[in-house]
């Protein structure tokens, strides 16, 4: 859940990048690392093995600015992707505001995107929420390999609710600012119906 | 949902400084955080400049996740203190009223049981800070009182952000 302070005059809000393993959540963090300014951006934390795989999460926190006086910040975290980190997805998605959910556009890795959005509300309905009620975006990543799925298709198997979808190339950066701007939109909008 | 929304007044912020403030001194400690246990910044006092706060706040809830995740694995209800040592350096982390974390860092100017003891004093004071400021949350939004920033914005104001 978000939290406002009236005191320093802030309101901090928590998106979760979730996919299957090598989905590409790291890299869009990365990005949205690289191409933000100095003084928006704090430092990124990778807790990740010695491969390079999330063990645990990856952290960012970004100000986006002020709206009516208060700043607005929003604190991104991916989860791990590999299927036996099940326990520590859990544990990141308490407290969320929002959810990304990157998906493989590789035809092998339908199956592993499917069993991942799967887990992803399962594991969102153990801490009490419901994706269809959350502020939620889907984003179709690695649509520069050769072996990408038609949106279409992608759409018709992970996006059967129509949330906002996005095409993506995270590792050029294609498409991840739309994507964290839908998201975080999607919040702020929720926040003003004061849920 | 699992956890309500936290909001932070004027009011109970500063109490709730007065107390850590006090702690720092008593305690003989470098500085105080409190983390809320989605891993948000709270407050902090001492040193909190040389410290970048956004990522131990992130880092200690992590911390407090995972160590919750093992207790429930054993059948613990959670593990309510941890006490990391370094050469220098210690943290004493503990979990105050259910859901905030209290993290002291001190060197050997203090020493652990001199901590705890004043980490246990305090968090009795934070306790009811936090259980007065939930029931005023709950209050306001039972009345439906509008000082809520976010209810007047328009769409305009939301763009803007991303302009």
């Amino acid at each position: 859940m978000s939290f406002i302070n009236y005191a320093s005059r802030e309101i901090n809000c928590k998106i979760v990048y979730y996919g299957p393993g090598l989905c590409g959540k790291t890299t869009n963090l990365q990005f949205v690392y690289q191409k933000t300014a100095p003084d928006a951006k704090g430092k990124m934390i990778s807790l990740a093995t010695e491969t390079e795989r999330t063990l645990f999460f990856d952290f960012l926190p970004l100000s986006l600015g002020e709206i009516r006086g208060f700043k607005t910040r929003f604190h991104l975290y991916t989860v791990p992707g590999q299927v036996f980190y099940d326990a520590s997805r859990k544990l990141i998605l308490k407290g969320v505001d929002g959810v990304v959910f990157v998906a493989d556009s590789q035809e092998e890795r339908i199956d592993a995107n499917i069993e991942s959005l799967e887990n992803l509300r399962l594991n969102l309905k153990e801490q009490g929420y419901d994706l269809d009620k959350l502020p939620y975006v889907v984003q179709y990543n690695k649509r520069d390999l050769p072996g990408a799925m038609s949106v279409e298709e992608l759409r018709r198997e992970l996006n059967p609710t129509n949330v906002p979808d996005y095409e993506a190339c995270a590792t050029t950066g294609e498409g991840v600012f739309e994507t964290l701007k839908a998201v975080a939109k999607s919040i702020l909008v929720d926040l003003k119906k004061g849920k | 949902m699992s956890n309500p929304q936290l909001v932070m007044y004027e009011e109970e912020f500063q109490e709730i400084n007065d107390v850590i403030g006090r702690l720092l001194k008593e305690a003989n400690s470098k500085v105080i955080f409190l983390v809320d246990k989605n891993g948000q910044l709270i407050s902090g006092v001492g040193e909190t400049e040389r410290f970048d706060t956004t990522s131990l706040a992130s880092l200690t809830a992590g911390n407090i996740a995972a160590t919750g995740g093992l207790a429930k694995l054993i059948g613990e209800k959670e593990f309510s203190i941890l006490f990391h040592e370094g050469e220098k350096d210690n943290l004493h982390i503990s979990i105050v009223a259910g859901r905030v974390i209290l993290v002291v860092l001190f060197d050997s100017r203090s020493s652990l049981g001199l901590v705890r003891l004043r980490v246990k004093k305090s968090s009795e004071e934070l306790a009811s800070i936090f259980e007065k400021l939930m029931k005023k949350s709950e209050e306001k939004e039972k009345r439906g009182s509008s000082d809520f920033p976010f209810a007047e914005i328009t769409d305009d104001d939301i763009d803007n952000l991303f302009s």
